[in-house]
């Protein structure tokens, strides 16, 4: 049979980065910012995050706390995100952030209090500009498309500072339309805003080979018209020093970016779950032998810049840290329940009156 | 001064709005060069560029989500929807979250937004075209709606959509977008977003309808006058919050009730008017209130869409029958 001839019309590559590997030994030149003070503190970070996600699910099982998603495994992510944007930048986040939200400044009593029921806990006192934390699957990725035009357009129209949208969604979120239409609409409009994708291989029992036939999450960049990457997300360095270059670029009109940061759930979907029903066994073993807190801390010790003593010191410091935290959040008066029809409307209407009344009555 | 229509007074609107506040942004499918379907943006674009009048890629999703974001950044997005048979998309996200924005964040961040669709039938367009499906939106806390009935009340009630602070859905009557003219003077002042407007005093009966209804519902008005009957015609304009008080004083005069939209009965707007009337103005009725409606039925393709539509002789026949009740017969 005649096979017609055609001529390659586009072609691309889809790179991964990495600067430590699974046993903790740099695969290149360290990136300039990973001096000894910066890399103990993206340590500090992730150990904290894990040391909060730990307490929160033991907070759930003794009903002290509602349905918690915990970040075990992926706190590199977190803080990797984080520690790579400017105060003054806007992050969107899903729900499973406590490493990015302690770098923003969101308080651990902010965190406990979201998922203790309580709305006042996403008033975050730190991050004022930063978007709550955003529940329905992947949506949060077109508000940062949204905000990163806002600040696009106060600096075209009224000159302020540029600034950059970073948001981050799980591998199930990448199946949505949302994470479609968002990143489309990033490339058209050349917005300055970085996604960033968890990808912890599950959406609850889920598993990523299920959730899409493409090699890689990153290269679904590409047809959008940016660049995708993907990064060791077991790797603080390497997710750090990614969103940063991308998060460069997007400051300098560069437009948009992909980043698929890859590693493992080690934990329950949420405290609801029982990822035991799903997760083979011999997958979480192996898992845990790539885990991120533990693959920074190897190298730092390997390189003579952590010792027992500093980590007995640090666990000190975090468990006061927690323990502050805990007791703001059990000493934090109850809301009102006239609270719901308070930030309903800016004002609330007349014809809201009468179920206030009756409401403040009870 | 130049009298004008229905759609171009939400251009005049829009326009006024742009100049005024440089937070203010309009975006949608074709609104750009080709000033929208309906060309309720004709001119816009040249007038305050491409970088404040937009057009999007196709995607109703995103159409609804991105204005979350500009909006908690402090911008006042204008986002048009082709056709409201085509929101459905953007649901999530004004429910979801545009609605929810500053109750979640307890005030920290709030989403002053106008989502437009042009609504209702009676253009012979093609399926999907030609919905009224407002109190689906109207059923969500932390939403307004808002549906204007003449160029005037276009004009003035979108202004105080797009200074309100809050997410307003404002749906569009595409029957009637060039149906009257009218001198709207450009003089920036808004109508309140929580008044019923008394389109005509009467005192036999209240008459409450909007959107493109209120024409019917007016003819049929006048045609009662012919036999004597005053109908009191009220538009209540902005259907959420609803002043039901300025329906209840209506009562007062008239002790009789009909409802009238084109959207289907079960569930619609009028249910709720019935409720209400019932909750505070029982003891005014002299007959049960009568809603004047679409079928419970799919919007059939145009050339029965007239048979779907509540016609003229359907309101005076129901206005007949709060006035004969009780019925000796039916007794
Ligand atoms: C739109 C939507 N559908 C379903 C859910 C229920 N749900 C919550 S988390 C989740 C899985 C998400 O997986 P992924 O995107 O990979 O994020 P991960 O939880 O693994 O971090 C599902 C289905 C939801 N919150 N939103
Ligand atoms: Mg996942």
């Amino acid at each position: 049979m005649h096979k017609p001839r055609m001529h390659l019309l586009a072609s691309f590559d889809i790179a991964r980065l990495q600067y430590l590997d699974e046993q903790a030994r740099p695969t290149q030149e360290l990136p300039d910012f990973a001096t000894p003070d910066t890399l103990q503190a993206l340590y500090r970070q992730m150990a904290l995050a894990r040391l909060v996600d730990d307490r929160a699910v033991k907070l759930q099982r003794t009903g002290q706390l509602g349905t918690y998603p915990s970040s075990l495994g992926q706190e590199a992510i977190g803080v990797g995100v984080g520690g790579a944007l400017e105060k003054d930048d806007v992050y969107c986040p899903y729900y499973r952030e406590t490493g990015a939200l302690l770098e923003r400044g969101v308080e651990i009593e902010e965190i406990l209090a979201i998922w203790g029921g309580d709305e006042r806990g996403q008033d975050f006192q730190h991050a004022p500009h930063d978007l709550p934390l955003c529940i329905p699957i992947a949506t949060q990725l077109l508000h940062a498309a949204g905000v990163a035009f806002a600040l696009k357009y106060k600096r075209e129209q009224f000159d302020e500072p540029p600034r950059v949208a970073v948001t981050c969604a799980g591998d199930g979120a990448t199946s949505r339309g949302d994470f479609f239409e968002a990143m489309n609409l990033a490339a058209v409009w050349r917005l300055p805003v970085v996604f960033v994708v968890n990808n912890n291989q599950w959406a609850i029992s889920v598993p990523r080979a299920a959730q899409t036939a493409s090699k890689t999450i990153a290269q679904k960049a590409i047809a959008a018209g940016m660049p995708g990457l993907q990064v060791d997300g077991n790797d603080v360095i390497a997710v750090r020093a990614a969103v940063a270059d991308a998060v460069a670029r997007a400051r300098n009109g560069e437009g948009p970016a992909l980043i698929e940061a890859t590693c493992y759930r080690l934990c329950d979907h949420t405290t609801a779950d029982d990822a035991g029903r799903y997760q083979p066994k011999e997958e979480v073993r192996a898992a845990w032998q790539c885990e991120p807190l533990a693959r920074l801390g190897n190298y730092l010790r390997g390189a003579g810049l952590w010792s027992d003593e500093q980590e007995e010191e640090l666990q000190r410091e975090l468990a006061e840290v927690l323990e502050l935290a805990l007791q703001g959040f059990a000493e934090r008066p109850a809301d009102m329940n006239t609270a719901m029809f308070d930030h309903l409307y800016a004002r609330l209407p007349e014809a809201l009156l009468e179920q206030y009344d009756q409401l403040a009555g009870q | 001064m130049a009298e004008i229509t229905l759609v171009e007074a939400v251009t005049q609107a829009l326009a006024h709005e742009l100049q005024a506040d440089p937070t203010v942004l309009v975006y949608g499918q074709d609104i750009g060069v080709n000033g929208g379907v309906f060309r309720a943006t004709d001119g816009l674009q040249q007038r305050f560029g491409a970088k404040r009048v937009l057009d999007t890629p196709l995607a109703e999703n995103m159409i609804g989500g991105i204005a979350v974001g500009m909006a908690a950044m402090g911008l006042r997005p204008v986002a048009e929807f082709q056709f409201m048979g085509f929101i459905y998309p953007g649901l999530d996200h004004i429910l979801s979250h545009a609605a929810r924005f500053r109750n979640r964040t307890r005030g920290r961040l709030s989403c002053p937004i106008v989502y437009r669709a042009p609504y209702g039938g009676g253009i012979h367009a093609p399926e999907h075209h030609s919905e009224s499906t407002e109190a689906m939106f109207a059923h969500i806390p932390g939403l307004r709606v808002v549906v204007p009935s003449s160029p005037a009340r276009a004009y003035g009630l979108l202004l105080a959509a797009i200074r309100d602070p809050d997410p307003v859905v404002f749906l569009e009557p595409k029957r009637i977008y060039r149906a009257v003219r009218q001198e709207v003077p450009d003089s920036g002042e808004a109508l309140p977003l929580d008044r019923c407007f008394i389109l005509r005093e009467g005192t036999d009966v209240t008459l409450i309808a909007w959107g493109a209804s209120l024409k019917e519902t007016l003819q049929a008005a006048d045609k009662l006058a012919e036999e004597g009957i005053e109908a009191e015609v009220i538009d209540p304009a902005t259907l959420k919050p609803l002043d039901i008080h300025a329906i209840i004083d209506s009562l007062e005069k008239t002790h009789r009730c009909v409802v009238v939209h084109e959207a289907a009965r079960f569930c619609g707007l009028g249910a709720e008017v019935v409720a209400q009337i019932n909750d505070y103005a029982f003891d005014l009725l002299e007959a049960p209130v009568q809603r004047v409606t679409g079928y419970d039925t799919v919007m059939p393709y145009y050339r029965l869409e007239n048979s779907y539509l509540p016609g003229v002789g359907q309101i005076v026949s129901a206005v007949q029958e709060t006035l004969d009740y009780p019925a000796g017969d039916r007794r």
